[in-house]
């Protein structure tokens, strides 16, 4: 009996990882490349049509306002895992924050009444998930239901009134403050520590169990390539941005908090045998079923994480607006959805991951922002976002018919 | 004579008025490939699906090993060491070979996933069986051909340590050197001391794999024997109907 050795992926040069990354992609695994394409030739398009484009305050004002986005869409990617769908997600988020403020109103203090918003969103996931995956309700169907009833438990919840100031200066400092200048490199410092750390000991392992590993050079590139991005993002907006007398520089604190949610969530999904399941019900429920998986359980539990998340989301806008509104998650649980795609999420369940929606969010942010310092009207950004999302869907769907080989 | 790693006898089924079992006696050995041939609505899958524990069957005694046992339940079957890979295989496309062999029965060092050692045992299992066909372990199951992912859905019961493997059809859906393929792995299979029982319509492939050939008709078993000693259109006779084997119809 010869034995032939099967390869794990991990053999050969960084060339041959270079090419070996060149057919996956070839052979439908697109992941987030075509976000990233989206992301620099809109940057360069709206950099040439618009002198303030690429300013040192719309700089930052970008990443603020992609940041509600990026969460809601990260949120949506955990049902969009399992084929599914969550339309309530942004209301939830809505309502989560009502409930916050008249907490708040009733003279408790904020960090409890943060947390009874939280409570709100994952009862709500847990309900959802019930209808879903217990008694066999669409998604679509039940998500549109509390989408709608939502908008009116809003009104309920706040009177008919439009804005109700929320004065809670830590909260509002997660979207209007910024970090001093150290605190960015700190991150930075402590962003390439931790993924450096973290493959590190992948590879110890890999290597206690005899097992071969990428060139290590790759891992220095991996690392080199974050260090430099991010060092000239961080000098970009510690540099002062404001034009006024009054002193505007530093690493807005809505990106670390993002940056850390969607870490954790990535190593929930990665690392964790709750984010294995999670792919292979979205992959095939009934593979997942008979491997012994209870299917219900991480249904539910994907609708509690998106809705919980969900209310993350709430909490930046009010954290922007500095009050709480009664309309709030109406229109962006659309973008949401877009984002996801967009950013390479499939719609048909099993493939995606939470940077996926980042940067989703982030051609979305683009498309937004671009358009309106070219002045164009409202009207023109809802044609080409549509645009847009059409053409991400059709990607995945052509992608995914390209990944499945004819049956032998 | 050893001991069978399974053993039935006078096992009966019936859906309504409809007996489907009617008194099946069957037994497979470790280390070798038992065939169960018979038409459609012979009773193969529900005979399978007694052993799996799917659908337990009416009356009639188990023995596994030697030992009489209850299999009321996918688990308990599981937990014996019953392995049943049905014809749609039931693999997640979307995972990698690794992880789909670990698919529900993941290995963990302390809170996350223990990827290292659950890479090198699913190596270790495909190396046991001779595969060479796959190209990585980390392939996605989306990439693979039909054959590739039966060798898949059968190592995974390597992996479980299973000491009986049923598979159905194990080759209705490939092409000729596919099914070479599948036939060597089965065979390996075997020789690791493992009972494999297949189902299957396709004559030629059992002539050529299988030691022991079991025929039903209409829900009993009307012939036991040896693939020595037999031949393709004997058996084809026994499958239809128009030959019986003195002594084993009751």
């Amino acid at each position: 009996m010869t034995n032939v050795q099967i390869a794990t992926g991990h053999e050969g040069t960084i060339r041959d990882q270079v090419r070996a990354y060149f057919q996956r992609v070839r052979s439908g695994e697109m992941g987030a490349l075509p976000a990233v394409g989206a992301l620099l030739v809109l940057t360069l398009l709206f950099a040439s049509l618009s002198p303030y484009f690429l300013s040192k305050l719309n700089f930052a004002n970008l990443f603020v306002q992609a940041a509600e986005l990026t969460m809601l869409a990260a949120a949506l990617v955990f049902v969009i895992l399992l084929a599914e769908i969550d339309l309530s997600a942004g209301v939830t988020g809505g309502v989560a924050m009502a409930v916050f403020f008249l907490t708040l109103h009733a003279g408790i203090f904020w960090p409890i009444a943060l947390l009874a918003g939280f409570a709100v969103g994952a009862a709500v996931g847990t309900v959802i998930g019930f209808f879903v995956a217990k008694i066999g309700v669409p998604s679509f169907v039940v998500t549109l239901g509390f989408f709608l009833g939502f908008q009116g438990l809003q009104l309920v919840l706040l009177g008919e009134g439009g804005l109700f100031k929320v004065d809670v200066p830590e909260i509002s400092s997660i979207m209007n403050e910024n970090l001093p200048a150290w605190g960015g490199w700190f991150m930075l410092a402590l962003i390439v520590a931790v993924s450096g750390a973290i493959s590190l000991w992948d590879r110890a392992r890999r290597a206690k169990f005899g097992l071969p590993n990428r060139p290590i050079g790759l891992l220095f590139i991996k690392l080199g390539v974050m260090t430099v991005l991010g060092a000239a993002t961080i000098a970009v907006l510690n540099l002062n941005r404001s034009n006024s007398v009054k002193e505007i520089a530093g690493v807005p604190i809505v990106i670390p908090v993002t940056i850390t949610i969607l870490f954790l969530g990535t190593f929930l999904l990665d690392r964790t045998k709750f984010g294995r399941h999670l792919y292979a019900v979205g992959g095939n429920p009934e593979a997942a079923r008979r491997a012994g998986i209870k299917v219900a359980k991480v249904r539910i539990l994907a609708f509690v994480l998106c809705s919980s998340l969900a209310v993350v989301s709430g909490l930046f806008h009010v954290s922007r607006l500095g009050a709480v509104e009664a309309t709030a998650g109406r229109q962006i649980v659309l973008s949401g959805v877009a984002a996801a795609v967009v950013g390479g999420v499939s719609l048909f369940g099993g493939r995606g991951r939470l940077i996926h929606a980042a940067l989703g969010a982030l051609v979305i942010a683009i498309i937004e922002n671009g358009l309106g310092l070219l002045g164009l009207p409202a009207g023109i950004n809802f044609l080409v976002t549509g645009g847009v999302l059409c053409l991400a869907a059709t990607v995945d769907a052509v992608s995914r018919k390209r990944a499945t080989p004819g049956r032998v | 004579m050893d001991v069978p790693v399974i053993e039935i006898s006078g096992v009966t089924k019936s859906f309504g008025p409809v007996d489907v079992l009617k008194g099946i006696d069957f037994k497979a050995y470790g280390g070798k490939v038992t065939a169960l041939v018979g038409d459609n609505g012979a009773g193969k899958s529900t005979l399978i699906k007694g052993l799996a524990g799917v659908q337990p069957y009416d009356s009639g005694v188990i023995k596994f090993d030697g030992e009489e046992v209850q299999v009321h339940s996918p688990r308990q079957a599981s937990h014996l060491g019953i392995e049943v890979v049905y014809q749609d295989l039931a693999l997640c496309e979307n995972l990698d070979i690794v992880q789909n062999m670990f698919l529900g029965r993941e290995e963990k060092s302390q809170l996350t996933l223990d990827e290292a050692s659950m890479e090198l045992q699913a190596t270790k299992a495909l190396h046991s069986l001779s595969v060479r066909t796959v190209k990585s372990v980390r392939q996605k199951v989306s990439s693979l051909s039909g054959g590739q992912r039966q060798t898949v859905a059968i190592a995974r019961s390597v992996l479980r340590k299973a000491k009986l493997v049923v598979l159905d059809e194990p080759t209705a859906a490939l092409g000729v050197a596919q099914t070479e393929q599948v036939l060597r792995l089965v065979r390996s299979l075997a020789d690791s001391g493992v009972a494999v029982i297949i189902i299957s319509h396709n004559l030629a492939d059992v002539f050529s794999v299988c030691d022991e050939i079991n025929v039903l008709y209409l829900g009993r078993m009307v012939a036991s024997i040896k693939t020595s000693e037999t031949t393709q259109a004997d058996v084809v006779g026994y499958i239809t109907g128009t030959k019986s084997m003195d002594g084993i119809q009751k």
